[in-house]
């Protein structure tokens, strides 16, 4: 059963995975991601990280996509169709993936994988635990950092976003 | 783990979709297009994480951990990539990749 569910998954993110990259209406892109997105959410159910599948939901489904299609609406008119790239580029392009696909997939199919049989639940606790413990292995720095990092991206985003005024201050003193 | 599905079979699913992303990143001639492909590369490569830990090292954390911040990484990255799209494009009216020249100096 749980195959079955896991193929479908694929074959939906990857039909509209490259509706996303094809398509030529920008929303209609977008909307394209989010459900690629949500099939990512929906592998990380399968195998059982939950509280993954829950920021997977809330920060891409959730945050990231609601901050695109605000951009998107802030600078496009809905029904204006992009420009899209010369068809021997596209050409050029996609044989190159192909190629880099191949490679890849050889790659992983030559490496023997050591699988471990397990069918271990995941708590949300266990994560807290480790995510915040200062011996070997944890990772309380980096949580420590990244909590900095997003203090600086939100300053970041709201000065660089204003703009306007700054860059007049500036031609004015020079 | 899924019963039924071996880790070769994932790993092809997301390069699959990594290299949709590359191709897109490289054929698409607008900003906010180039910042979906970039969401699909980074989504790959998170799922890869993921995988790769539950199915090779069940009993330690590390790969959800890293995707943890890999995810947080990529909200802070497409917030400052929106202010900075929507600043240029109150300055040049535009968002397409042949139009931003200003930035180079």
């Amino acid at each position: 059963m749980e195959k079955y569910i896991f193929y479908i998954l694929a074959l939906i993110m990857i039909v509209f995975a490259i509706a996303s990259v094809t398509s030529r209406k920008m929303l209609r892109s977008v909307i394209f991601l989010l459900f690629v997105l949500c099939g990512i959410a929906g592998v990380y159910f399968l195998i059982d990280y939950n509280f993954l599948a829950a920021i997977q939901l809330t920060v891409y489904a959730g945050g990231i996509i609601v901050l695109i299609i605000f951009s998107v609406l802030l600078v496009h008119h809905i029904e204006m169709e992009l420009e899209i790239a010369k068809t021997s580029k596209q050409i050029i392009t996609a044989l190159a993936c192909l190629i880099g696909l191949g490679v890849f997939l050889t790659t992983i199919y030559a490496h023997d994988f050591i699988v471990v049989e397990n069918y271990i639940t995941t708590t949300t606790a266990d994560i807290g635990r480790k995510l915040l413990s200062y011996e070997d292995g944890g990772f309380i720095l980096p949580f420590e950092v990244i909590s900095v990092l997003l203090l600086a991206a939100m300053i970041g985003a709201i000065v660089i976003a204003k703009g306007g005024k700054l860059t007049n201050k500036n031609n004015k003193t020079i | 783990m899924i019963a039924g599905i071996s880790i070769y079979e994932i790993l092809t699913v997301t390069s699959i979709l990594f290299f949709i992303g590359v191709y897109g990143f490289i054929t698409r001639k607008n900003l906010i297009s180039i910042l979906i492909s970039i969401e699909l590369i980074l989504n790959a490569s998170v799922v890869n994480f993921v995988v790769i830990n539950k199915y090779l090292y069940p009993d330690i954390l590390q790969g959800v951990l890293f995707s943890i911040f890999i995810i947080a990484v990529a909200a802070a990255e497409t917030a400052l990539a929106v202010s900075i799209i929507i600043n240029l494009y109150r300055q040049i009216n535009s968002v397409e990749v042949k139009d931003i020249e200003t930035m180079k100096y």
